[in-house]
């Protein structure tokens, strides 16, 4: 995450204690949210267990450090965009069907069980559905966030 | 052919994520040739399909196997007489209202946000109607209440939040019921698929569930089609909403989300019994009679409207209950009537709005000379809701007060009377009060809205004259394939299981 040292002596957020656990730990949050995105055709979980777990390490980051630092790593208009490119992309999944003549088909090859290049489109549409379902739980919090802190 | 059926949701959907990613970059000229293209292309598949279906496919039945995977496996949809229908009346509406949003929605900010959150509700409706699965039904029900409450909060007033907010509580109370019926009949049936639910409950002699489950859909979609006990919260949400999406929620969304699933359930999954529809037309009338008179006393304009909303569901609600051939007929064909006038009034009173900045009925007063247009238009949307004869409301209630004579329920034919009577009495006022009268002095340069809403305004008039046509012979099978599919019951099952095995 990289995030500077001296944010950690700034004004905003919470305690010392706080902002070094979540410095040791937000990252180690997001890759294992990317590893359910990435890993959700062989175990449990999935596009939209691993998004929530990817929203929550941004929510993490923002609870301990204050607003204005986590927007700086996500702003507003980056989110507003992904999400609508997740949404785009497992749309196009679905519409990539056509080309073996049927809505949702999976046209790619399916490989062999339990590899994790394998089951075709499905890792593809858990990747949409990761970045659509954790960018989209993020906006909601940051929505929720700037509108308390405009009502001050 | 049956390869159109998903374009009715990819289409919105595509269209709903491209403003919203593109919006921000582009002009509005873009927005508005993306909406209108989107909702052209929409009009005429849902036209098309119901020509196509009619006239070249056996059994007037398309089943369309998503993934390729056949039905009581895999999420199929469908395509048959009915869907048809509602997605002919959704489209025609919401290509309309499209037009009209390209000038009214610039009193708003944000027309991106506002053209996104339409076409996912038009994706969560259109959804609804062509799904041939329970539980996908509830997600694009979901989809199409989510974007309603948005929307309804679309001009972020302290009445409009409230409203919305309200809207939003009463609406997911509605889906939660919803979703515990569909939670038991999937336990009790053990299938998602809703030809396979009639199926496997044909099978079934003790069908213990389906008195509590066929509660739960009562309340649920009781709540969302406003019929009585549960009208409470659309009084508020409808008239808060842009005048645009009052016309598609108060035209098409209670209907879609209400009206259709219930019948769907009742009709071609449960198999009618005598008991559901008693129940239906005890509540439609109900619905009739308690908010017209609730109507009457309104002085805010679209308040006044959106009470008809619910009493008009009523006679819908009638008609479809009666389950005999014409009662369907006239419960069907007041359906689409309903939505085209329902949709212009609205249409009407944004256009007052846009004009003069007021929805007061007591403040507005002589706007005919100013605003000819909108006085026509809604002199025609008037009488036609009233049921006065060579206008289209006329014939559907007309069907359905004789359908209820036929039946021997004469109560209800008079209560669809004096609910007429009681529709005319309050157009009566509202053309009184805000356009005939002396011209107060600050409307003295009132302008007439501008084109692309006299336009779509025109439009609706016309189809609001010419919609009795719906009834001659050439063109009766759109509504006749409509109403067989309901009178078919739960012999849906056959037809789709078999088709989807060819």
């Amino acid at each position: 995450m990289n995030i500077k040292n001296q944010d950690s002596y700034t004004e905003t957020g919470m305690t010392l204690i706080v902002k070094t656990v979540t410095r040791l730990t937000v990252g180690l949050i997001l890759v294992y949210g990317i590893y359910i995105v990435l890993h959700g055709h062989l175990s449990p979980g999935g596009g939209f267990a691993g998004g929530v777990i990817i929203a929550l390490s941004f929510v993490h980051l923002m609870l301990a450090f204050g607003r204005d630092i986590a927007l700086r790593k996500v702003s507003k208009n980056t989110v507003s965009i992904l999400e609508s490119i997740g949404a785009l992309m497992f749309l196009s999944i679905a519409i990539a069907g056509f080309l073996g003549g049927v809505f949702f088909l999976n046209i790619l090859d399916k490989g062999s069980p339990f590899r994790l290049f394998s089951a075709g489109t499905i890792p593809l549409s858990n990747i949409a559905i990761g970045l659509k379902v954790g960018v989209g739980l993020f906006a909601i919090f940051l929505t929720l966030v700037i509108l308390e802190g405009s009502k001050r | 052919m049956a390869n159109i059926v998903p374009f009715f949701t990819i289409i919105p959907l595509f269209t709903a994520f491209a403003i919203s990613l593109l919006g921000r970059i582009f002009k509005n000229a873009f927005i508005h040739t993306l909406s209108i293209v989107s909702q052209f292309i929409l009009l005429v598949l849902s036209l098309l399909s119901s020509v196509l279906l009619h006239r070249f496919v056996d059994g007037k039945i398309l089943v369309y196997k998503i993934g390729g995977w056949i039905p009581p496996f895999g999420i199929c949809m469908v395509l048959d007489g009915l869907s048809s229908f509602m997605l002919v009346t959704v489209n025609l509406l919401a290509f309309f209202v499209a037009i009209y949003s390209l000038n009214y929605m610039n009193k708003y900010t944000d027309k991106p946000k506002f053209f996104t959150l339409f076409f996912l509700m038009l994706t969560g409706m259109n959804g609804v109607i062509v799904t041939g699965d329970l539980f996908n039904l509830y997600v694009f029900l979901e989809i199409a209440s989510i974007a309603g409450y948005a929307l309804v909060a679309f001009g972020t007033e302290a009445e409009e939040l409230e409203a919305s907010f309200k809207y939003a509580v009463m609406g997911s109370v509605a889906s939660a019921f919803i979703f515990i019926g569909i939670a038991f009949l999937y336990g009790f049936v053990s299938t998602l698929n809703m030809a396979d639910m009639a199926r496997i409950l044909g099978t079934k002699t003790n069908q213990w569930v389906l008195p509590f489950v066929s509660a739960l859909f009562f309340m649920g979609f009781g709540l969302k089609a406003a019929l009585v006990p549960f009208h409470a919260w659309l009084p508020d949400a409808h008239p808060s909403a842009p005048a645009s999406i009052s016309a598609m929620l108060s035209g098409v969304l209670i209907k879609a989300l209400g009206i259709y699933a219930l019948a769907r359930i009742l009709f071609n999954i449960f198999g009618i019994l005598p008991v559901y529809s008693k129940i239906l037309m005890f509540l439609g009338a109900l619905s009739m009679l308690v908010a017209v008179v609730l109507a009457l006393s309104q002085w805010d304009l679209k308040r006044l409207l959106a009470y008809h909303s619910i009493s008009q569901i009523g006679y819908i609600a009638l008609g479809i209950g009666l389950g005999t051939p014409l009662g369907i007929l006239g419960g069907l064909y007041h359906l689409f009537n309903h939505s085209i006038f329902k949709s212009l009034l609205f249409l009407n009173s944004g256009a007052i709005d846009y004009a003069i900045n007021s929805r007061d009925l007591k403040d507005m007063s002589g706007l005919r000379e100013r605003m000819p247009i909108t006085y026509h238009t809604n002199l025609i949307a008037s009488m036609s809701i009233a049921g006065i004869p060579p206008f289209n409301g006329f014939f559907s209630k007309l069907i359905i007060i004789i359908a209820c004579i036929q039946s021997g329920y004469i109560t209800y034919a008079i209560a669809a009377v004096v609910g007429s009577l009681l529709t005319l009495a309050s157009f009566m006022k509202v053309q009184k009060f805000a356009f005939l009268g002396e011209l107060k002095e600050k409307y003295r340069d009132a302008k007439e809205v501008p084109l692309a809403m006299q336009l779509s305004m025109v439009v609706l008039s016309i189809i609001c004259i010419t919609g009795g046509l719906l009834l001659l012979p050439s063109l009766r099978y759109f509504l006749d394939n409509a109403v067989n599919v309901l009178l078919d019951g739960s012999n849906y099952a056959n037809r789709v299981l078999e088709t989807a095995l060819k």
